[in-house]
């Protein structure tokens, strides 16, 4: 029995490179593990919202509305009669949709420009700054809005709004994260091997730069969520019959004196993710620390 | 005589900048790290070069490079300046001339294998690619004594001995003909010092290289070196053949350093006598007037406070920057 156990633990460690390894430390901490879970169940809802949900989230009954939570309809009926579960379940859909598409802006964009920002400095880099600082100086929503009332209304708008809003943090954050990189000696080997300068940046700094972003992007899922929501509820997000969680809780407000339900169940859903994005976000930070790796 | 020098530096200086004001930038001070250098190299040959902390001979092997775009002076490589030379040109010319750095757990990317790292400088200068590559990459991980099975690991599962060994491998992976040293043993323990020292010089032999020697441990440098350079403060105040140098050093600063080397015998130690340095260190943004060492010489004279003193061969191939030698 103690011989097996030592052949399994020490060959396989090393084999399993880096991915493993951050996944074994995140297993270490609960909370982590707990946001984890959570993570996996929006990403299979959203997956597999056909094959999960129990009804049709567009098909209306309006004899029903508003009815309370039952067998049948698990969390009840919407103002129109609609199964408020499957609507929920096809939501996630549109809510993963707007968090990948963001993060993808805000990383596609922000990072490059952080990157060339950090390693050539000087004027490259104090120009480019006070670009970010100045859209840094507008609370993220608020650009948002004002990117939506340019663009106009739409899902399109939101996500192309919302993911603007984020670029400049990936831009800082990427910059940062060279800064402290580039003065390092493999950088600086790089260099005196005869490496380009896009090959140094492509090779050493973006990859040695990647997992605070990483932690960031899982933060940021819970924030391009929470802000799609918001848009949502403000009208500004999509058009009325698609699941939206932050539609459908502006749908509930109304009701909210005779059906606590229909405000409820999304405002709950919204809150879970979130708390499930922020969770994994922090349980990441810890797992991706390099003072940890020896 | 002259068709066999690899490297000669003339006057060499690399003063950074101290600057104020973000917008419009004013200088208030400079640092000279570097300060009017002139040495050569022989093809085949290690110069040593040894001085306390902060003297500048890392920012000399740098500029030495043009990793540092050095402010002044001329290094010729075969003949021709680096220093006037384009950036696109020097990065092929760079194939010629390596560096092993002091730090093996700061100078390996930790997320590039083994084999990535040494992959590398031939990714960016040859065509080899695919099987004959992994051929490559495994002689050279075999002539740095590394087993070939290890390419797939990454820098943390190494030892600081076998990292910089990696080290090596990179530098020599395109058959450069000039390495520079710097520190390359300072960061490990000694048992492993030794063997680092006898793979350079067995490399030296096998693939005929010249070695720049940067170190602050003289006993290494005498056991490595055919030539030693002194630095203090940015300049170099003696250079002489290893044994002329370690017997009859001419200049009070060399004289005060090899009087601190700890001899392996106790009757001998407590007999003999040491000199010790008054003062400290100055500061290279306030260099003191004349010679930069006379603030802590323990010979110097009047003159030493107005005027620098300049390189003369007192002997054959023995130069010395002191006007009382």
């Amino acid at each position: 029995m103690a011989d097996s156990r030592l052949q399994i633990e020490k060959p396989e460690r090393k084999e399993r490179g880096p991915v493993w390894d951050v996944f074994r430390r995140l297993s270490k901490r609960i909370t982590a593990m707990m946001g984890l879970v959570i993570v996996v169940v929006f990403l299979l809802s959203a997956l597999f919202a056909p094959l999960l949900a129990p009804h049709d989230p567009y098909e209306h009954s309006l004899a029903d509305k508003l009815a309370t939570p039952s067998w049948d309809y698990p969390l009840g009926r919407d103002e129109l009669g609609r199964c408020i579960l499957s609507r929920i379940i096809y939501g996630a859909r549109i809510s993963l949709l707007i968090g990948l598409i963001v993060i993808s802006i805000g990383i596609f964009v922000g990072v490059p420009i952080g990157v060339v920002s950090a390693y050539f400095g000087g004027k490259v880099d104090f120009i480019v700054q006070r670009f970010v600082d100045t859209m840094l100086a507008f609370p993220g929503i608020l650009l948002a809005l004002l990117l939506i009332a340019m663009l106009g209304v739409g899902l399109h708008n939101v996500m192309i709004a919302v993911g603007i809003s984020t670029i400049p943090i990936y831009a800082r954050l990427a910059r940062s994260s060279v800064l402290a990189i580039k003065s390092r000696q493999f950088v600086e080997a790089a260099r005196s091997i005869g490496s380009s300068h896009l090959r140094i940046i492509l090779q050493h700094l973006i990859p040695n730069s990647l997992s605070p972003i990483i932690v960031q992007s899982t933060l940021h899922m819970a924030t391009a969520i929470l802000w799609a929501a918001g848009l949502g509820f403000l009208g500004l997000g999509v058009s009325p019959p698609t699941a939206e969680w932050g539609a459908m809780l502006n749908g509930g407000r109304l009701y909210i004196r005779v059906a606590y339900h229909v405000a409820t169940f999304p405002g709950l859903m919204i809150f879970v993710t979130v708390l499930g994005f922020n969770l994994l976000g922090d349980g990441l930070r810890d797992a991706l620390d390099p003072r940890l790796k020896t | 005589m002259a068709n066999d020098i690899l490297i000669e530096i003339k006057n060499l200086s690399m003063y950074f900048p101290m600057t104020k004001g973000i917008i419009r930038q004013q200088k208030i001070a400079e640092v000279k790290a570097v300060d009017g250098v002139n040495f050569f190299i022989r093809k085949g040959e290690t110069l040593g070069l040894v001085g306390e902390s902060g003297c500048g001979k890392t920012t000399l092997g740098r500029c030495l490079l043009q990793l540092i775009r050095p402010t002044s002076g001329e290094v010729y490589f075969e003949g021709v300046d680096l220093c006037t030379m384009a950036s696109d040109h020097l990065r092929s010319i760079r194939q010629r001339m390596q560096i092993i750095f002091q730090d093996p757990f700061d100078s390996l990317d930790p997320r590039m294998t083994a084999g990535e790292i040494v992959a590398e400088p031939l990714r960016v200068h040859t065509r080899i690619r695919g099987r004959e590559l992994r051929e490559k990459i495994a002689e050279l991980l075999k002539i740095v004594g590394l087993d070939p099975s290890m390419k797939d690991r990454y820098p943390h599962q190494f030892s600081g001995g076998q990292r910089q060994r990696l080290g090596i491998a990179r530098a020599l992976a395109i058959r450069p003909s000039f390495i520079v040293c710097d520190e390359p043993i300072s960061a490990l323990d000694v048992s492993i010092q030794a063997q680092i020292i006898n793979l350079l010089e067995d490399l030296q032999g096998e693939f005929d290289l010249t070695y720049l020697f940067i170190a602050h441990d003289l006993s290494v440098v005498r056991h490595i070196s055919h030539r030693v350079a002194v630095m203090y403060l940015g300049k170099i105040v003696e250079v002489a053949n290893r044994d002329a140098l370690y017997r009859v050093a001419k200049h009070p600063y060399t004289i005060a350093l090899l009087s601190a080397v700890p001899i392996p015998d106790p009757i001998v130690e407590a007999s003999r006598e040491r000199i010790i340095l008054r003062g400290e260190i100055p500061s290279p943004i306030a260099l003191p007037p004349g010679c930069n060492f006379h603030p802590r010489c323990p010979i110097g004279v009047e003159i030493c406070q107005k005027e620098i003193p300049s390189p003369r061969e007192i002997e054959e191939g023995h130069w010395v920057a002191c006007h009382l030698a």
